[in-house]
């Protein structure tokens, strides 16, 4: 094979080569665009991360405008919200669950939340601190109604419409 | 029933598994013309060997993709073609110091040498199988999380296997190897990955301690004694290593590895002052105690007073990242066989060689993205112990790519460490296999939308840990 023609398999290689690198790096920049994590669960947060997180989980709530949502307003977490779908939300210490609190006064299962006929039903999961609506600690499955503060350990949350 | 909310969930996030496959073709595509463009340059005809062998590898991406497709339909599609393509071009160099060794054996009238690829061929396949059986075994990271300490202890025996009377073999005077009957691995691979896993497991338990009981000493909050109890394990160990296997690389990996998982466990930034102390302490220590560390340091100070003997090695890869330049000379057209070692540490700079410095950095930014997207995993993983293994593995692939390119290339003291899915070595290439597998468990469940992931009598019987 003559000299040109090597020269230019060789040009052609590194130029695939750095086609390749590009191509991923664009792949990347669109994964970027997308929200990072779609699923909008706070991660366990330890206090001097929460003001990232609040940012990062903006991007779900503008997205969703309309829907039932899940709004922590008060707590290390706040700011975080969580879309009501037709899936029951978990709340306590433990790493699997859906909100994930990482608070002295919760437990590890503290509450959980799920839908029965277009409501919002909480249930306390045997906590330690108990779940309370408003003033009250409820101890079987009770309607939480929109706009009610529900507190689990020092973290109060709200169902927004 | 679908609500509005749960469907647009799902649709903001896409699988992007077919952008993976293109992008596996890719990587295949540019192994195939590097692997003809050696043929074309000594002016042979590519024969049914080499198609063979392209199609085996093809084949083998295809199977790292459906699996992918079928078992973590969520994982990032970036770091499969990235490891893929790595391991491709490690092909293509270790197949073309084949054939270099082949003609100046030739030329010189000694029998053919066995040629290389095959075998890496072979430890290529074992590396796949491996890969699915991890994707297909562990459908969940966190389960790991229950053997933490056996983990951890498997890793020591692993460390330490090659001190064994009978199995452990000394190559070159690292006493890195176990040899059952003929084949021989390098255990501290998997020990890496093994402790990364039990560092982590570690650290989620006693982050909190190590993170917020200081004494403040000069302005710098400490830890207390106690807490620092693990650290200075870690770093006798690192250093027993080096002592009694006499080897730097792995010592310096394992503890690098693990003053920057705690630091990313507990944020503090003592740990890292600490461990650099320490690390400065060992290296000093290491520096009057033993003769194979003063050498290595002082054939990097100065490599041409040692060209002939000790620097060989060093020099001559030396002239041959010089012969490369820019545009390297092509593949098939240097001289990296010249390298003592081309294939195996050396092969950084063999491929510096024919792809010139455009190539070489065209690498690094290949090693960069699949870190990067390790990091970006740890980021976006919920639970804490995922967190720690993706940063801890991403970082070892740093650590490693770092420690050896950097001595290749003469920034740093040399020290004998494999490239990651480059070099000749089942060992090293079934373990970062093994990595891929696990960062991409993990990233799988950090991309997957939240409503599929909570089936209430999952979370329901899961094994609680934490009471």
């Amino acid at each position: 094979m003559s000299e040109l023609a090597l020269t230019l398999i060789r040009l052609g290689f590194l130029t695939l080569l750095w086609a390749f690198v590009l191509v991923t790096v664009l792949v990347l920049r669109r994964d970027l665009r997308m929200p990072a994590d779609a699923h909008p669960v706070a991660r366990s947060g330890r206090p001097a991360r929460a003001p990232r997180q609040a940012k990062r989980t903006k991007a779900p709530k503008t997205a969703k405008g309309k829907g039932t949502k899940l709004v922590v307003i008060e707590g290390p977490l706040v700011g975080t919200v969580i879309p009501l779908a037709d899936v029951q939300i978990t709340i306590g210490r433990a790493p699997d669950s859906t909100l994930v609190i990482d608070d002295d006064y919760a437990s590890s299962r503290h509450a959980r939340i799920y839908p029965a006929e277009g409501t919002w039903i909480v249930e306390d999961l045997g906590s330690t601190n108990g779940t309370w609506i408003d003033r009250t600690r409820i101890t079987t499955p009770t309607v939480l109604p929109v706009g009610a503060p529900l507190r689990v350990g020092r973290t109060t949350l709200q169902v927004q419409k | 029933m679908t609500t509005p909310a749960l469907d647009s969930t799902i649709r903001r996030q896409p699988t992007r598994r077919n952008v993976e496959l293109l992008l596996l073709v890719f990587a295949w595509g540019i192994g195939l013309l590097g692997t003809l463009q050696v043929g074309w340059a000594i002016g042979r005809e590519p024969d049914t060997g080499l198609w063979v062998t392209s199609g085996v590898v093809g084949l083998l991406a295809l199977v790292t993709h459906l699996i992918v497709r079928f078992r973590a339909p969520y994982a990032d599609p970036i770091m499969l073609p990235v490891a893929t393509l790595l391991t491709i071009l490690g092909l293509v160099m270790i197949y073309r110091i084949d054939v270099a060794a082949a003609r100046r054996a030739e030329l010189n009238g000694n029998p053919l040498p066995t040629p290389d690829v095959y075998s890496q061929l072979t430890w290529f396949t074992v590396a796949v199988i491996l890969f699915c059986a991890v994707l297909i075994l562990l459908r969940d990271h966190r389960v790991l999380q229950r053997y933490t300490y056996t983990l951890g202890l498997l890793g020591l025996v692993l460390l330490v296997l090659p001190l064994a009377p009978v199995i452990g073999t000394t190559v070159n005077g690292a006493t890195l190897w176990i040899r059952i009957g003929g084949l021989s691995f390098q255990p501290a691979e998997m020990a890496k990955i093994l402790l990364t896993i039990f560092f982590a497991g570690y650290l989620v338990e006693k982050r909190d301690s190590l993170a917020l009981v200081r004494t403040k000493v000069l302005g710098l909050g400490l830890p207390r004694l106690k807490d620092l109890g693990p650290l200075v394990v870690a770093w006798l160990v690192s250093l027993g290593v080096l002592i009694f296997e006499r080897d730097l690389g792995t010592s310096l990996l394992f503890f690098g590895l693990f003053v920057a998982m705690l630091y990313i466990a507990t944020q503090r930034r003592s740990w890292l002052v600490i461990g650099g102390v320490l690390f400065l302490g060992g290296a000093v220590l290491a520096y009057y105690l033993f003769g194979h560390v003063r050498l290595r340091v002082m054939v990097w100070l100065d490599p041409w007073t040692y060209a002939t003997d000790e620097g060989y090695q060093i020099v001559q890869s030396l002239f041959g990242l010089a012969n490369g330049g820019i545009l390297g000379a092509g593949i098939g057209q240097g001289f990296p066989n010249l390298v003592p070692f081309a294939n195996t540490d050396f092969i950084v700079a063999a491929l510096g060689e024919e792809l010139g410095v455009t190539g070489l950095i065209a690498l690094l930014l290949l090693y960069a993205i699949l870190i990067e997207r390790g990091l970006r995993t740890a980021i976006s993983v919920r639970d804490p112990f995922g967190q720690l293994i993706a940063a801890g593995l991403s970082i070892t692939l740093a650590l490693q790519v770092f420690v050896i390119v950097g001595g290749v290339t003469r920034l740093i003291p040399l020290t004998g460490l494999t490239t990651p899915f480059l070099s000749y070595g089942g060992s090293s290439l079934i373990a970062n296999w093994i990595i891929v597998a696990l960062l991409l468990r993990i990233s799988d469940r950090a991309r997957r939308p939240a409503a599929t992931t909570i089936a209430p009598d999952e979370a329901l019987t899961q094994v609680v840990r934490r009471v």
